[in-house]
């Protein structure tokens, strides 16, 4: 399925007629969790179609795994209700466990069985068997079967998180929850984990995986922005960039060593016209308060702003990535909800 | 029950994959069951002891010598003075003071009371019984060898009770030069192994399966497998079963083997039908070991589990009557004793092993741990739904 042929589900579309979308693969609606006096989840509502790749992209704390436990059964909400593949998990969680395939964020597998067993361990809790699984868990275990007599504890991150997916797979799930699957994992082992995940996209899996990895959010259908527990906003992920709503110049400094950029970072707060600052990497990310003016002619007035002040410096117009749009979310005074 | 069997063969796999574990199954609980039953003993040797002799004839030479006989007395010093005995005394280089007053020897031959006064550094207070009950009873047979009859005065210093006084008399029952007989029943040498062996077993497997199985779900916790177990169908029966069983096999092996070693290398006494003991044994740990998935169930981490294992352990210990008489406690700590499942089943193991009884004289306790293992199963398994739904 693609991204271009669906209506958006927008925030808070949902709630104002419930049965509207009885084919969504998940339905929430104003989705509140409590624990003692923090609000870890505050009023969530969203929808994710059949088929779809849904990404939750937000910092530690913003509720992402809160939200994920509640969708699985493991929390009962405090507010608000939800539907997932037609269940509500809330009342009706024993026939959406047999459904659901969930990937916690920690590594839980048991480190002391081999790969095989681990494997045939939860094959068996679904009252199944790997050999009548192999077709869904093929593309997966045609990669970890060279390990398979190998104990869990031994393998790799990166490994121990194919396992960790070919588990909750195992049972022919009719969705996929994968909370913050690559998160402490090399950058080689994430990009060949997200190709698993588009083959399964492929395959029709409804998948929700939650990432603090901005740059993991372009590889699903529609993101969720999330900030402190609550969705600041909701859309396909090159409408997030497209929709930042300032010029925006990546500036890199001439000289090399923290001092020098830290002096670049100091100097460009300075300026009258900067909306925002924030360091990326090597480069520093420069957002103009004016919304209108032509970004290659602000690129040439800010260095010259610069060589003015002795600071020698490249500038150029460059267009937004989801981070950018996620900072400029997250420090706008009103949240998109 | 395919799943069960699944999560049984599991915990198996874990058992044997674990070095630590193995060893905690193993290892440990034969060295200790082999040292334990050797170092633990109530038999006390070598006591040592001050004689005030104030009357220096030969029949206060005759008691000292029966005092000396004996394995149980080391006489550290024979002495006139009160005053350097109790210094002896105070200074722990006797821990009991024997009195032997001046005109014993004539008061004996008289027929009249020839007091004899016993104290007894009771700062221990099992010990200086046991020392004092060894001293009364040389001194009662020495009495009762001589027909005579004199107040044995034994004093505990150290203890705010008054002395106790008994009398150490000939035999009025039967005729002749008889003193106070004591005759056992059951275990006629009073070999204490008789009666330690099976209560460090029993003790070893309580404290192994409580372990071990108490440890198990916060491990599973710890781990993080319990949450991604919590999104599966697995029924929280099945859970609780597929915990119990592999606990269950290991512990009652253990069990077994402990059994057969207390009757090889120490000669326990099996003197009932030993399948009452088996079956007794088999339905006291579905009780221990489902406390020990209870504490899993309600802490969320080792560390917790590991301190209310031991808490609990401790009451076990110290109160089902395995080290301490039951009939010595108050009366609030009889009701605590007879809430601890470990007591019922030393009952049935020392009824049927040294007494001979069989499931007619046990099968109380048996149906009464039977009805408590229900009950902890049930409260275990909704303990654990509670704490993860």
């Amino acid at each position: 399925m693609k991204a271009a042929t669906r209506e958006p589900a927008g925030v808070g579309s949902g709630a104002a007629h419930p049965a509207t979308n009885v084919g969504a693969a998940v339905q929430a609606r104003g989705l509140t969790k409590r624990f003692g006096s923090v609000l870890a989840l505050d009023h969530v509502s969203f929808e994710v179609a059949p088929g779809e790749l849904f990404g939750f992209i937000g910092p530690d704390g913003a509720g992402k795994t809160t939200l994920f436990r509640l969708l699985t059964s493991l929390y009962l909400p405090d507010e608000g209700e939800s539907r997932v593949i037609g269940h509500d998990p809330a009342t009706d969680m024993w026939a959406l466990r047999r459904r659901l395939g969930y990937m916690p964020g920690r590594f839980s597998l048991y480190p002391d069985l081999t790969v095989i067993e681990n494997l045939q361990f939860y094959a068996s809790v679904f009252d199944t068997t790997v050999a009548a699984q192999m077709d869904t868990i093929e593309p997966i275990w045609r990669q970890l079967a060279p390990f398979a007599g190998r104990r869990a504890a031994a393998l790799s991150g990166g490994m121990k998180q194919k396992l960790a997916l070919c588990c909750a797979l195992v049972h022919s799930p009719s969705i996929l929850f994968l909370d913050e699957p690559t998160t402490g994992v090399d950058a080689v082992s994430r990009r060949e984990f997200w190709d698993l995940l588009a083959r399964l996209r492929e395959g029709g899996m409804t998948m929700l995986v939650s990432t603090p990895y901005m740059d993991e959010a372009s590889r699903c259908d529609r993101v969720a922005l999330m900030q402190q527990g609550r969705i600041l906003r909701i859309d396909r992920p090159s409408a997030v960039r497209a929709a930042f709503p300032r010029p925006l110049l990546a500036v890199t400094a001439a000289g090399e060593g923290a001092a020098v950029r830290i002096g670049l970072l100091a100097a460009l707060r300075e300026h009258p016209d900067a909306a925002s600052v924030w360091p990326f990497g090597s480069t520093l990310h420069f957002t103009d308060r004016r919304a209108g003016p032509d970004p290659a002619r602000l690129a040439t007035e800010l260095g010259e702003w610069l060589a003015a002040r002795g600071i020698a410096a490249t500038v150029r117009p460059i267009s937004a990535t989801i981070e950018d749009a996620f900072m400029w979310d997250m420090t706008s005074a009103e949240p998109a909800a | 029950m395919r799943t069960i069997r699944f999560l049984v063969r599991k915990e198996f796999l874990q058992i044997v994959r674990d070095r630590g574990t193995m060893a905690q199954l193993l290892f440990i609980p034969f060295v200790q069951l082999l040292v334990l039953s050797n170092a633990a003993t109530f038999a006390i040797r070598d006591t040592r002891v001050a004689i005030v002799d104030q009357d220096r004839t030969p029949a206060s030479a005759a008691l000292r010598a029966r005092l000396e006989g004996g394995r149980q007395f080391m006489v550290e010093r024979v002495t006139s003075s009160v005053v350097s005995a109790e210094r002896d005394l105070i200074q722990r280089r006797a821990s009991m003071i024997v009195h032997i007053p001046p005109r014993f020897e004539e008061d004996l031959t008289r027929g009249s009371a020839a007091p004899v006064q016993v104290s007894v550094n009771a700062e221990e207070g099992a010990v200086a019984g046991l020392i004092a009950g060894y001293a009364q009873q040389i001194i009662a047979d020495f009495a009762s060898d001589r027909a005579a009859a004199f107040p044995l005065a034994v004093r505990m210093v150290g203890d705010d009770d008054a002395p106790v006084v008994m009398t150490a008399t000939p035999n009025p029952a039967r005729p002749g030069p008889l003193g106070v007989r004591f005759r056992t029943w059951f275990n006629a040498t009073r070999n204490y192994k008789h009666y330690m062996v099976p209560a460090i077993l029993v003790s070893l497997v309580t404290i192994i399966g409580t372990l071990v199985t108490a440890q198990n779900i916060a491990r599973e916790r710890e781990l993080g497998t319990l949450e991604q177990l919590n999104v599966t169908p697995l029924r929280s029966i099945d859970f609780i079963a597929g915990k119990l069983i592999p606990a269950w096999i290991t512990a009652m092996a253990l069990f077994v083997i402990g059994l057969v070693a207390g009757w090889l290398l120490f000669g326990v006494p099996m003197r009932g039908p030993l399948w009452v003991v088996v079956l007794g044994a088999g339905v006291y740990l579905t009780v221990a070991l489902g406390i020990g998935l209870f504490i899993s169930a309600i802490t969320h981490t080792q560390q917790q589990t590991m301190f209310v294992s031991f808490f609990l352990l401790m009451v076990y210990l110290l109160m089902s009557g395995m080290y301490t008489p039951i009939e010595s406690m108050p009366s609030w700590a009889q009701w605590v004793s007879a809430g601890t499942p470990v007591r019922h089943f030393v009952t049935v193991m020392r009824t049927v092993l040294v007494r001979g009884g069989g499931i007619e004289a046990t099968w109380r306790e048996i149906a009464g741990l039977a009805v408590a293992g229900v009950a902890v199963l049930a409260i275990s398994a909704g303990a654990y739904r509670k704490t993860t739904a």
